[in-house]
C-alpha cells in the first residue's frame, strides 16, 4: 500500500507530468474558445440574417475606383476591385520603401558626418519626424500639396509635355510601336551578359588580385546596344502627351495627388527611423576596422564600401525588415486622403456594400500578413548573403 | 508564469460570459436606463453637436423621441459619433441600438446586412455641388469631373450609375470622413462635391465662402433616409417605427409640442385623443407606458417642429419644405404616417 501511493504521489508531483497537464488544459480552453467563437459568430449571423460565403466576389462591384492599374469598371466583378486595392498598396508600398532606404541612408549617413552642421540637420530630421504621427504627417503633406499646387487651367508646365496641378502630375506615357520588341530583348540580353562579367571580374580578382572596371564597361555595354539598337530600328517609340480637355488633362500618364502625398509621407517618416538603424549599424562597426583598413592602404571610399558597409549590413538589416514591415502595413493610413488602396477600396467600399464584414477583413488580414512574411523572408535571404563566411 | 496562466484563463472566461445571442432589446435599455444610438460626426440639421457636445438635429430628435417614449425623458440616450463606414457594423456589433445617421434605406442593406428599417425620417436624392465660377448650370456638363465623395455611402453607386448612364468619364475621389471630404473640395482637389442634397445643404455651411458654391438642380437618386434597428428584435423596431410615425401623426392631426398640454386637455377628437394617451391603449402593444406619444410630442415635437428647428427654411441649413417630397401627403408630400391605433 505505502509504495503504491508513493508511486502515485511520485507521479502527480513530478514537474514534467504536471507541465504537460496544464499544455494540455490550455490547449483544450484554446480549441474551446475557437470553437465557441465559430459556432456563435455562425448561429448570430444566421439569426441576424447576414449573408455570408464568398460568392459575392463574383458580383459586379458597380462603384468606380479612382486610380487603378488594371482595366477596371462598375461591370468589374468585386474581386477585380480587391486586385486593384492590392496593387494600388503594393505600388505606394514598393515606392515608399525604395525613397524611404535612399532617404534613411543619407540622413544616417548624415549624422555621423564630423561637419557640425550636416550632423545637426540630420538630428533635427530625426528627432521631428519621428516624433510626430504618422496620419498627421499625411493630412500635413496632402492638404499643403493641395494648397501649393495650381488649378488645371493655371497648370505649371515643362515643355509642353509635363503638367504640374492640384489634380497630379501629368507625364507623357511611351508607346512603343511595331518593331520595338526587339529592343527589349536586347536590353536583357546585354543585362544577362553585365550580370557574367561581374561574376567573372570577382572570380579574377579573387585569383589575380587584379581589378576589372566592370560596371563602366556593363554600364556603357547595356545603354550603348539600347541607342544603337533604337537608332537601328527608326526609333519606334513616340510619346503620348496629355492634353487639357474640359476639366482636366487627357492622355500620358498621371500621378495623382494622393499617391504623391502618402508615398511622401510615409518615406519621409520611415526614413527617419531607418537613418536611426543606419547610424547605429555603422557605429557597430569597431573603429580599428577602419584604422586597419587605412594602414593597408585603401582610399576613404573603398574603406567604407568594402569594411565598413558590409560588417554594417549585418547589424542593420533585421531592423531594417522591420521598418519596411511598418511601412507595407501603415500605407493602410491611405484611406484617411482617399488613396483607393486594399483598405479604402476592399475593405471600404466593397464591405459597405456587400456587408460580408468577417470575409473581406479576413482577406485583408491575409494580405498584409502575406505581404509581411514574404518580405521579411526576402530579407533574410538578404542578410544570409551578406553573412561573413564562416559566421555562424 | 503563473500570473500568465491566470490571466489566460480570465480571459477566457470572459469570452464564455458574453451572452450568446442579445435579445430583447428593449428589456435591456429599460434595465439599463438609457440606449446608445448611432449618429454622424456631424452633419448639421442632423446630428450634429455643440461647443459643450449636445447633441442636435432631426436624427438626433428621433432618438429622442424614442427615449422620450421610453422614459417620458428625451435625454436617456448616449450618442455615439460613426463614420459611413463604421456606422453598420457598429450595430451589427451591439456597439449602438439605432442607428440615426442620414442612412438610405436600399433593398441590399435591408435583405443582406442584417438591417431592419424602421421607417423614413427625410426623403432625400443625391445632387452635386459646383463651384459658382466654374460656370457649370447642369449635372450634364460634368464629363471629365473630379468628383469628391464619402465612403461606404449609396453616393458612390448611383453617381457609378450617372456617368455610366449618361456616357460620360469621371474620376472619383473617395474619403472616408464627411469633414476630409469637404476640406478636399474646399482645397479645389474637385470640380465637384456629390452627396444627398440635404448634405450639401449641410456641408456647404462649413464651407469657407459657402455663397461662392451652388448645387445643381439634378436630383440623381432617391434617397429615403431613416432610423435603422438591427434586424431579429421586432419589438424594439416597433418601438422605434412608431415613435417616428407618431410624430408624423401629430402633425397630421395638428397636436404641436406648443399646444400639446391645452388641446389634449380639450380634445373630442378621438385620434388626438389616443395620441395623448387617453384612449386606446397603445402602449400596453409596444410595452411602453400610455403617455408615450403625449411623452414625445411634448418633449420632442412634432415632424413639423422637429423639421423647422433643424433643416427648415429659418435654420443656416435652410431646405423649403413646401413642395418638397418631406411636406405632408395633405400638402403634396409624401410624408404619410400608418394609423397609431
Amino acid at each position: 500500500m505505502e509504495t503504491d501511493k508513493s508511486k502515485i504521489g511520485s507521479f502527480i508531483f513530478n514537474r514534467s507530468v504536471q507541465g504537460i497537464f496544464y499544455q494540455l488544459i490550455t490547449l483544450g480552453l484554446v480549441a474551446l474558445g475557437i470553437y465557441y467563437i465559430v459556432t456563435n459568430t455562425a448561429r448570430n449571423m444566421l439569426e441576424r440574417g447576414l449573408a455570408s460565403g464568398f460568392h459575392f466576389l463574383g458580383v459586379e462591384s458597380q462603384f468606380d475606383i479612382g486610380m487603378t492599374l488594371i482595366d477596371y469598371s462598375p461591370t468589374s466583378t468585386y474581386f477585380d476591385s480587391f486586385i486593384v486595392g492590392l496593387l494600388n498598396t503594393l505600388l505606394v508600398a514598393g515606392i515608399g520603401i525604395l525613397f524611404a532606404t535612399i532617404i534613411g541612408f543619407t540622413v544616417g549617413i548624415m549624422r555621423l558626418s564630423s561637419n557640425w552642421l550636416i550632423a545637426k540637420i540630420a538630428e533635427a530630421y530625426v528627432e521631428i519626424l519621428r516624433n510626430i504621427p504618422l496620419l498627421l504627417q499625411i493630412f500635413f503633406w496632402y492638404f499643403a500639396v493641395l494648397r501649393a499646387l495650381p488649378k488645371p487651367k493655371q497648370s505649371l508646365e515643362l515643355y509642353d509635355s509635363f503638367f504640374l496641378n492640384n489634380r497630379g502630375l501629368f507625364i507623357p506615357d511611351t508607346v512603343f510601336g511595331e518593331g520595338s520588341s526587339i529592343i527589349f530583348y536586347l536590353l536583357w540580353l546585354t543585362i544577362i551578359i553585365s550580370i557574367g562579367i561581374f561574376i567573372w571580374a570577382k572570380r579574377r580578382q579573387n585569383r589575380t588580385g587584379e581589378r576589372f572596371p566592370a560596371f563602366y564597361v556593363s554600364t556603357t555595354l547595356i545603354l550603348g546596344t539600347f541607342f544603337v539598337s533604337l537608332a537601328a530600328t527608326g526609333f519606334p517609340v513616340s510619346f503620348e502627351y496629355p492634353e487639357l480637355k474640359g476639366f482636366n488633362f487627357k492622355g500620358g500618364v498621371k500621378l495623382i495627388p494622393e499617391l504623391v502625398a502618402l508615398t511622401f509621407a510615409l518615406a519621409m517618416y520611415t526614413a527617419s527611423f531607418i537613418a536611426e538603424v543606419v547610424r547605429g549599424g555603422i557605429m557597430a562597426v569597431s573603429k580599428g576596422q577602419t584604422e586597419a583598413a587605412k594602414s593597408v592602404g585603401l582610399k576613404q571610399n573603398l574603406i567604407l564600401r568594402l569594411i565598413i558597409i558590409p560588417q554594417a549590413l549585418r547589424v542593420i538589416v533585421p531592423p531594417l525588415t522591420n521598418q519596411y514591415l511598418n511601412l507595407t502595413k501603415n500605407s493602410s493610413l491611405a484611406a484617411a486622403i482617399a488613396y483607393p488602396d486594399l483598405v479604402l477600396v476592399f475593405a471600404g467600399t466593397a464591405l459597405m456594400q456587400t456587408g460580408q464584414a468577417i470575409e473581406i477583413i479576413g482577406m485583408v488580414m491575409g494580405v498584409y500578413l502575406f505581404l509581411s512574411l514574404f518580405t521579411s523572408l526576402i530579407m533574410n535571404l538578404f542578410n544570409r548573403f551578406m553573412k561573413v563566411d564562416g559566421e555562424r | 508564469m503563473n500570473k500568465i496562466r491566470i490571466a489566460f484563463l480570465g480571459m477566457v472566461c470572459s469570452v464564455l460570459m458574453i451572452p450568446a445571442a442579445i435579445a430583447g432589446t428593449l428589456d435591456t435599455v429599460k434595465s439599463q436606463g438609457f440606449f446608445n444610438c448611432g449618429v454622424s460626426q456631424g452633419v448639421p440639421g442632423f446630428s450634429n453637436p455643440d461647443e459643450n457636445g449636445n447633441w442636435s438635429g432631426i436624427d438626433v430628435d428621433v432618438c429622442r423621441a424614442v427615449s422620450a417614449a421610453i422614459f417620458g425623458d428625451p435625454d436617456n440616450v448616449k450618442y455615439v459619433p460613426l463614420t459611413a463606414k463604421e456606422r453598420f457594423t457598429a450595430l451589427q456589433a451591439g456597439e449602438i441600438d439605432v442607428l440615426s445617421r442620414n442612412t438610405t434605406w436600399t433593398l441590399s442593406r435591408d435583405a443582406q446586412i442584417g438591417l431592419e428599417f424602421a421607417g423614413v425620417n427625410f426623403y432625400d436624392g443625391q445632387g452635386f455641388m459646383v463651384r459658382k465660377d466654374s460656370g457649370i448650370t447642369s449635372a450634364m456638363e460634368l464629363d471629365g469631373a473630379s468628383v469628391c465623395t464619402n465612403l461606404g455611402t449609396t453616393t458612390e453607386l448611383n453617381m457609378a450609375d450617372f456617368f455610366r448612364a449618361n456616357g460620360m468619364a469621371y474620376e472619383p475621389v473617395v474619403f472616408e470622413k464627411a469633414d476630409e471630404v469637404v476640406n478636399a473640395y474646399d482645397e479645389g482637389r474637385c470640380d465637384t462635391y456629390t452627396t444627398d442634397k440635404s448634405g450639401l445643404a449641410a456641408q456647404r455651411t462649413k464651407l469657407a465662402d459657402p455663397d461662392a458654391h451652388v448645387v445643381l438642380p439634378e436630383t440623381i437618386s432617391k434617397e429615403p433616409l431613416g432610423p435603422v434597428v438591427r434586424e431579429g428584435d421586432g419589438d424594439w423596431a416597433d418601438v422605434v417605427r412608431w415613435s417616428l410615425n407618431a410624430m408624423i401623426e401629430a402633425e397630421e392631426f395638428g397636436l404641436t409640442q406648443s399646444n400639446a398640454q391645452t388641446t389634449c386637455a380639450l380634445t373630442s377628437n378621438p385620434v388626438v385623443a389616443r395620441l395623448c394617451g387617453k384612449e386606446g391603449g397603445t402602449g400596453a402593444g409596444l410595452n411602453l407606458g400610455e403617455s408615450w406619444s403625449y411623452d414625445i410630442v411634448t418633449k420632442v415635437g412634432n415632424y413639423g417642429d422637429v423639421y423647422e428647428r433643424h433643416v427648415g427654411e429659418n435654420t443656416p441649413v435652410g431646405l423649403a419644405r413646401a413642395g418638397s417630397p418631406n411636406a405632408s401627403y395633405k400638402n403634396g408630400g409624401v410624408l404619410y404616417a400608418p394609423p397609431a391605433r
